[in-house]
């Protein structure tokens, strides 16, 4: 019965997840020109070293900045009356309702140099702030656009936590800080590595913040893969550098897996 | 209930997948045609200005599904990838030829567009379609530098050095596709715009890597805001798009740089796999009608290859210096030719080293470097203590 309502979403998963990827592969290690056999693509890409490693430092800038925040955040929410969760939770979405790309331009219209925060800086009579076309104002788009995809499961696993875990640890002379080093944390590590890898997949092959609120020099490494694609018409090259930052990002989340399969390891 | 659920997900993913199939409620005599053009590139219905899709639509029944793109590079990728069909491209020249040579264009049949007999001469038998077999020009035009005179120092106008004038730093932007670029670039250096010689490639994209500092961002058709709104000073771009944007900031001005400029025709191509070829050339013999040539390129600013439609224009826009500049400054325009495909690739390499460099972050590194060893030193203390902890256990029970 399971396997049979499984069934079309298997085959969907087949037809657009897995020939895709094989077709990735097989640009990657081809030919622009011949169509032949070829490791070229891959050798070359030691040129964008710098690039993919800026752009895993930005990611887990912003995954960490989220966790920050939204940790707390996802606190607040949880500790709440049912009601007031489900407003809460309704208004973490809402902005989410509009589009990414729209969302992310209203920055552009507020931080830029003739923008909305700076013309009212202005207004007061001083010197506009650089806040836009720079690495800061990456990472203010990332955190920005991410910040629910964190909230989201760190809320749902701190909802879980069973009240009489903490008032069990009260009562054997725990202080409040004890508490949450000993129980919540431990016990919200799943929503924290599920919310980080959340962030920081997306954060990490992102292109288009990079190209709006980044300068001419925050060039990411989604951003020479979509003119690989969109421009310069070598799918070859583009498919190659998909390929590695796949392979990278599955280290990363193997990496941040294994801090949260530690914390089961000390409970037990 | 779990089965209700599969079903409708089930339904709801073909349904997706409805829009590739013929839709069945359409009428046999409903023909839409895919328009593919620039953006910015056609009178839309704004500011009380003809909507000439909708007017074609009105003349003869067919209906115009328009789509635009932002370089000629762009369209080219996506002729290429396919999945697309689109019956009326309008390409720039260098890329027209290079849609021939490669054979992905249609032949007209001129009997179907009787209008181009009123196309200039001076716009027929072209470099890049020297038999006028694939192409009708839709308009022409030239490169310049647009810049706004309330921060720009006269003293500095006249050549294409601006771009790269440190004053001005911060405030400059830059054409986002590689040939324009280039052209820029080579064209300050006295390069021919055409060269395909691999050391001068090289000597304008060196010449670029020098100008990024100073480059706000790399940008097509978001220059139109971002002048208007006096966030850029300068930035070069083709003329018909500095009247539209002169209508909305009376600071910016125009001027064609002394190095020369590139001129260039964009034409109405049909390419293959065009659906209803004969709507697509009702369209085109459409757009160039002496009456909806005027109107369109009145409110877009390019110049037109339609001598007559001149009449329908605002006498303003058609006596306009920088729309239909004189034979003397016409002589300094050079257009672009078709470069091999080992150049163009050659090209997009160097344009890509253009964009990536300077992104070598230092900070960025290091930082990584000290979280990955953290990261290693975390595991290796913590595996230790584990051990430890796990040897301590046993002791204890074996007491």
């Amino acid at each position: 019965m399971k396997t049979k309502l499984a069934a079309p979403y298997l085959v969907w998963m087949a037809l657009f997840t897995v020939i895709p990827l094989l077709i990735v592969a097989y640009y990657a290690l081809t030919d622009s020109q011949t169509g032949q056999f070829t490791l070229a693509n891959l050798q070359n890409l030691g040129n964008y070293i710098p690039i993919l490693i800026k752009s895993i430092w930005l990611a887990l800038i912003s995954s960490i900045i989220c966790l920050v925040i939204g940790y707390p955040v996802a606190y607040y929410i949880a500790s709440r009356s049912e009601l007031k969760q489900r407003i809460l939770y309704m208004l973490i979405m809402l902005p989410m309702c509009i589009s990414f790309l729209l969302r992310t331009l209203a920055w552009v219209a507020l931080t830029e140099d003739t923008g909305i925060i700076n013309n009212f800086i202005m207004a007061l009579g001083l010197k506009p702030l650089p806040l836009i076309r720079n690495n800061g104002a990456v990472v203010l788009g990332m955190v920005y656009n991410y910040l629910p995809y964190m909230i989201m499961p760190l809320y749902s696993v701190i909802v879980k936590i069973d009240g009489r875990l903490v008032e069990a640890a009260q009562d054997l002379g725990c202080n409040n800080a004890g508490v949450f080093k000993r129980v919540i944390l431990p016990l919200s590590m799943p929503g924290i590595v599920s919310g980080f890898t959340m962030v920081f997949v997306p954060a990490v092959s992102t292109f288009y913040i990079s190209q709006k609120l980044g300068s001419s020099g925050t060039t990411l490494i989604g951003d020479v893969i979509e003119s690989q694609f969109k421009t310069a018409y070598n799918p070859n090259l583009g498919a190659a550098l998909s390929l590695v930052l796949m392979v990278v990002i599955f280290i990363c989340i193997g990496v941040m897996n294994r801090f949260g399969d530690d914390e089961e390891v000390i409970t037990v | 209930m779990k089965r209700f659920f599969a079903a409708l997900l089930t339904l709801l993913m073909l349904l997706a997948l409805a829009p590739v199939l013929p839709s069945p409620t359409a009428s046999a005599e409903e023909v839409t045609i895919n328009v593919y053009n620039w953006g910015q590139y056609i009178s839309d219905g704004s500011d009380g200005y003809i909507d000439v899709n909708a007017a074609f639509t009105e003349a003869t029944g067919i209906k115009v599904n328009y789509m635009t793109f932002d370089s000629n590079e762009t369209m080219y990728t996506k002729l290429k990838t396919g999945g697309s069909s689109y019956d009326v491209i309008i390409p720039s020249d260098y890329m027209i030829a290079r849609l021939i040579e490669e054979d992905m264009l249609e032949e007209l049949d001129f009997d179907n567009i009787p209008n181009y007999s009123l196309i200039g001469d001076a716009y027929k038998n072209t470099a890049y379609d020297p038999d006028n077999k694939y192409s009708v020009p839709y308009t022409w035009g030239t490169v310049g530098i647009i810049y706004n005179s309330k921060y720009v120092d006269e003293a500095d106008v006249g050549s294409w050095d601006l771009l790269w004038n440190e004053k001005y730093s911060g405030k400059i932007l830059m054409f986002n596709n590689p040939r324009d670029a280039f052209a820029i670039s080579e064209l300050l250096l006295g390069i021919d715009v055409n060269s395909e010689n691999e050391d001068e490639l090289r000597s304008a994209a060196y010449k670029l890597i020098e100008q990024k500092p100073l480059v706000q961002s790399y940008v097509m058709d978001e220059i139109f805001g971002k002048m208007e709104r006096e966030e850029a000073w300068i930035a070069p771009y083709y003329a018909g798009d500095y009247l539209l944007m002169a209508k909305e900031n009376p600071d910016l001005r125009f001027y064609f740089p002394e190095e020369g400029f590139n001129l260039f025709i964009d034409a109405m191509c049909i390419p293959k796999g065009c659906q209803n070829k004969e709507a697509a050339e009702a369209y085109i013999n459409f757009l160039c009608s002496a009456e909806i040539s005027g109107e369109n390129l009145d409110y877009l600013g390019y110049s037109t290859p339609v001598p007559d439609a001149k009449e329908f224009m605002d006498p303003e826009t058609a006596a306009s210096d920088i729309a239909y500049p004189d034979t003397e400054t016409l002589s300094h325009g050079v257009a672009f030719m078709n470069l091999s495909q080992a150049t163009s690739q050659l090209t997009d390499s160097l344009w890509l080293e253009v964009k990536t460099q300077g992104s070598v972050d230092t900070y960025a590194i290091v930082c990584m470097a000290a979280v990955a060893a953290l990261t290693v030193v975390y595991f290796a203390v913590h595996e230790a203590r584990k051990k430890k902890r796990l040897r301590n256990r046993c002791k204890r029970w074996k007491e």
